[in-house]
């Protein structure tokens, strides 16, 4: 831990070639961008899959190689990806390793070596999950819950192989995630710099550190899920498998508990939703309050919003299964718990709503990404009500109502997010400033593209039309406009999807002709920003680590001469030595 | 500016769609109409919110936005980093808001697990991808089942030796028929993997779990035909695994149920090795540590 705490540089593993500074790296930023780009890479992959959904959704019949088993294996691979590789990845191996030792004022995280170890098993992970796409089968068509007995049965595709892979690639991320994880959280608690007391963390940093609390504590459960079905399949156990028959035919197999799967994965599945989360509501809260020029209104509640949602989401994870034969009268506590939570969550969106409030807006495009947040996010949040209110969830679970929540909710919002983070922060990060006009076409036609492919999903989830569904096919309830809907979903499905490449060619194109940036562009206080050099160099802050004098939200302080005061700044004349 | 507009207008946008789109809830069909008030009422309650709230984000980002004409007015955004009065107003509403909407939501799920007691029961049985049914006969009691009495005469794996299950009607591939005004309790199978036992008009839905059984249960209130639909992932078949249901009038009903096939009707029709096939099956599963035939 001398590393990261003292002035002292030497300890630091000093890059001394190209390759031990940019692939063998133990440089938390070069971590955080490698982690970064894999996730973005492979999430591009999930972003593919799901223009393929849509064209078969909208277009049913027009695209012939696309089968009943290829779209479940798009469905099934698209959200695994996108949860798990792409959010979770990105938002903790990415922003957490970039931003933690930065916002706290550390040289590095505590144990370098291991935070490398955790990027290249992550890589391991998922060249693992992409192989699946190359077995014999293909990749697993169980749908992202890979719920058994089906996902390793007949009749489901990938059962054979691409099951395996998927199984094995999530074991690897557990353990990547687990040595990424216990670094975020040593790291927060051992190594902040002088005066960084908790409460004056930047909350980006709170939700980052609670988020990984979690993952340590839920990724086991997926962990022992996978292993035990990779049991089941590969050695003959019966640990969810039941006497029954696949195809026809009787399966060796008898006395496992289908049910228990699920209460390991939702046990893993529902803090995970908040992994991704938490992260997301400290960043945004940020990216407010600097570009509000305003304090965040009420940090501490926020601090304990934070805290409480992370503790409160170990007790709702079986909201996921009110219909799915448990017992029923958990529906009970499970609606209570689910319901409860909404309670701090709200208090999140009052206090970013009052930061506004009597502020001084900069309408810059990080902040536009975090004002189409605030929106998608209330959306979502109250729609996630529906379906935590255990009766009401029964006439809607399996429908399209609950693919177009969890994507408002926790796809859309917290992409939001991060493309405003990448925004906000790539000046600080590359040295550079991005394009300005392609900054706002992107925005606005994500945002608007967004609104339009899931809000009309709600509404044909409410007439009772399911999910994962091939093709509608005829059915007396289902009339001939929700074939349109689909259409019109799909094509602004497809705009959207084509949009990305402007923010793409923004960023790279901007990597090398972008204007030189300001160290301090945003004029935030955090302490980030004041880095002597920006980029940061290996080492972060030169023969000195800072001194922190206050909290990460002095804007517009009265009396003050600029509308912000860096937390490195002392709050009386110093006093003498 | 633009985002403000853009804000407001997607929350009057929203509310027109939801006030003009075509697509709502099916007509009901059965007495599960508490839970659509239930849904009403999370529904306004939430849009009270929703619109509340968006409507102060673009009167806020309006009436706050940063004006470079002000700054040598000496304006600066307003310093308070709490208001714990405030916030504490908050959180009472937002909860009297919660208890709201829980309140009606539970009630219903309390109706939803109490199966009255005058429930007739029906058998639905999942397969990929098919759905069977079965009615108790007479004695008003199913006889013991299992996937491993399977055999191709005995496709729901009754129990042969179960004297309840003799005159158990079994309807294999066929719609299911029920009748209207009377509750059932509908208890669910799977033969295979899991599926989920859907119609929408009646607004329930439950799990087939392979290896247990489970159930949920109704009062159909209209007549009709209505699509059965399986909700819950179940392989390469899934969106065809469909099936119908037709609530009759209860005379139509007795008169749809006096023509099925009694599993006694079914051992006294099968092929006398393929009834012993069945027997040694029985056999086998009621000993299973002796493969002697008693």
């Amino acid at each position: 831990m001398a590393t990261t705490l003292a002035d002292d540089l030497r300890p630091l593993h000093h890059p001394h070639s190209w390759v031990t500074k940019y692939v063998w790296s133990q440089d938390h930023k070069v971590i955080a961008i490698q982690y970064s780009c894999t996730a973005i890479g492979i999430g591009l992959v999930a972003l593919v899959l799901s223009a393929l959904m849509r064209l078969q959704l909208g277009f049913p019949g027009a695209f012939p190689a696309i089968q009943p088993d290829n779209y479940l294996q798009f469905v099934s691979m698209h959200g695994m990806i996108m949860v798990v590789y792409l959010l979770t990845a990105l938002l903790l191996g990415g922003f957490g390793n970039y931003l933690i030792p930065l916002m706290i004022g550390a040289r590095d995280m505590v144990f370098p070596f291991v935070n490398m170890l955790s990027y290249w098993f992550y890589l391991l992970s998922v060249i693992v999950l992409v192989a699946g796409f190359f077995v014999p089968g293909g990749p697993t068509g169980a749908g992202w819950t890979l719920y058994p007995p089906q996902a390793i049965s007949e009749g489901t595709p990938g059962h054979q192989w691409g099951i395996v892979t998927m199984l094995v690639s999530l074991a690897i991320f557990v353990a990547a995630f687990t040595m990424g994880g216990l670094n975020y959280v040593t790291t927060v608690l051992q190594a902040r710099t002088r005066g960084m007391t908790l409460m004056r963390m930047p909350l980006s940093v709170w939700g980052i550190f609670t988020a990984s609390v979690m993952g340590l504590l839920a990724f086991p459960a997926l962990f022992v899920a996978a292993i035990m079905m990779l049991f089941d399949h590969l050695a003959g156990t019966s640990f969810f498998m039941p006497t029954m028959q696949s195809m026809g035919a009787i399966t060796p197999t008898q006395g496992g508990s289908p049910l228990l799967f699920q209460h390991l994965f939702w046990f893993f599945g529902h803090p995970e939703v908040y992994i991704v989360a938490l992260p997301a509501f400290g960043i945004v809260s940020d990216l407010i309050s600097v570009h509000a020029r305003r304090n965040i209104f009420g940090y501490r509640m926020m601090v304990w919003a934070i805290v409480i949602i992370g503790a409160l989401s170990f007790l709702v994870w079986a909201h996921h299964m009110y219909v799915s034969g448990m017992n029923p009268y958990f529906g009970f506590f499970f609606a209570t718990s689910t319901l409860i939570i909404a309670i701090p969550t709200a208090i999140k969106v009052y206090n970013w709503l009052l930061t506004l409030w009597r502020g001084d807006i900069h309408l810059r495009v990080p902040m536009l990404f975090a004002i189409a947040f605030i929106f998608t996010f209330i959306h979502g949040g109250l729609s996630g009500l529906f379906l935590g209110n255990v009766s009401v969830d029964v006439p809607l679970s399996d429908t399209f109502f609950v693919v177009a929540h969890f994507h408002m909710v926790m796809g859309v919002s917290p992409i939001l997010v991060i493309f405003g983070a990448i925004y906000h922060w790539y000046p600080k990060i590359f040295g550079r400033m991005w394009n300005d006009s392609l900054g706002k076409m992107h925005f606005w036609i994500t945002f608007i593209g967004v609104y339009a492919i899931f809000l009309p999903m709600h509404y044909l989830g409410i007439l009772g039309v399911p999910r994962r569904y091939y093709a509608l096919g005829q059915a007396d309830f289902i009339p001939p406009s929700v074939h349109l809907a689909n259409e019109w979903i799909s094509i602004a499905a497809l705009i959207v999807f084509c949009a990305q490449g402007l923010f793409f060619y923004n960023m790279i194109w901007s990597l090398f002709r972008g204007p030189k940036a300001d160290p301090n562009p945003w004029g935030a206080a955090s302490l980030e920003w004041q880095t002597p050099d920006t980029p940061p160099a290996h080492g972060n802050w030169g023969p000195h680590l800072p001194t922190v004098y206050r909290w990460a939200y002095d804007y517009s302080v009265p009396g003050a001469p600029r509308d912000f005061i860096p937390q490195t700044e002392p709050r009386e004349p110093e006093p003498r030595a | 500016m633009p985002v403000a507009v853009a804000i407001a207008m997607l929350v009057i946008g929203s509310v027109a769609f939801h006030l003009f789109s075509p697509w709502w809830r099916t007509p009901i069909a059965s007495n599960w109409g508490s839970i659509d008030s239930a849904l009403d009422v999370t529904l306004w309650i939430c849009a009270a919110a929703f619109v509340g709230l968006n409507l102060f984000l673009a009167w806020a980002l309006v009436k706050y936005r940063h004006r470079p004409e002000y700054r040598g007015l000496g304006y600066k955004a307003h310093y308070e980093p709490e208001n714990p009065s405030l916030e504490k107003r908050l959180t009472l509403w937002t909860a009297i808001g919660i208890a709201g909407m829980l309140a009606p939501g539970l009630a219903a799920w309390g109706k939803y697990v109490s199966v009255p007691k005058d429930a007739t029961v029906i058998e639905a049985v999942g397969q990929q991808w098919q759905w069977s049914f079965r009615y108790p006969g007479p004695d008003g009691v199913l006889g013991a089942a299992g996937v491993k009495f399977i055999t191709p005469d005995n496709g729901l794996g009754l129990d042969p030796l179960d004297p309840y299950g003799r005159d158990d009607l079994v309807v294999e591939g066929g719609d299911l028929h029920l009748a209207v005004g009377k509750p059932v309790k509908i208890v669910l199978r799977s033969k295979d993997v899991l599926h989920d036992f859907y119609v929408p008009e009646f607004r329930a839905k439950m799990d087939m779990v392979p290896g247990i059984v489970t159930y949920f249960w109704l009062t159909p209130i209209r007549t009709g035909t209505f699509d059965i639909l399986c909700a819950e992932l179940c392989g390469t078949g899934h969106h065809a695994m469909r099936g119908k249901v037709v609530v009759d009038t209860p005379r139509a009903f007795a008169a749809w149920q006096a023509q099925q096939t009694s599993f006694n009707q079914i051992l006294a029709e099968a092929p006398p090795a393929a009834m012993s096939i069945l027997i040694l099956k029985a056999n086998a599963c009621s000993t299973p540590t002796s493969w002697s035939i008693r």
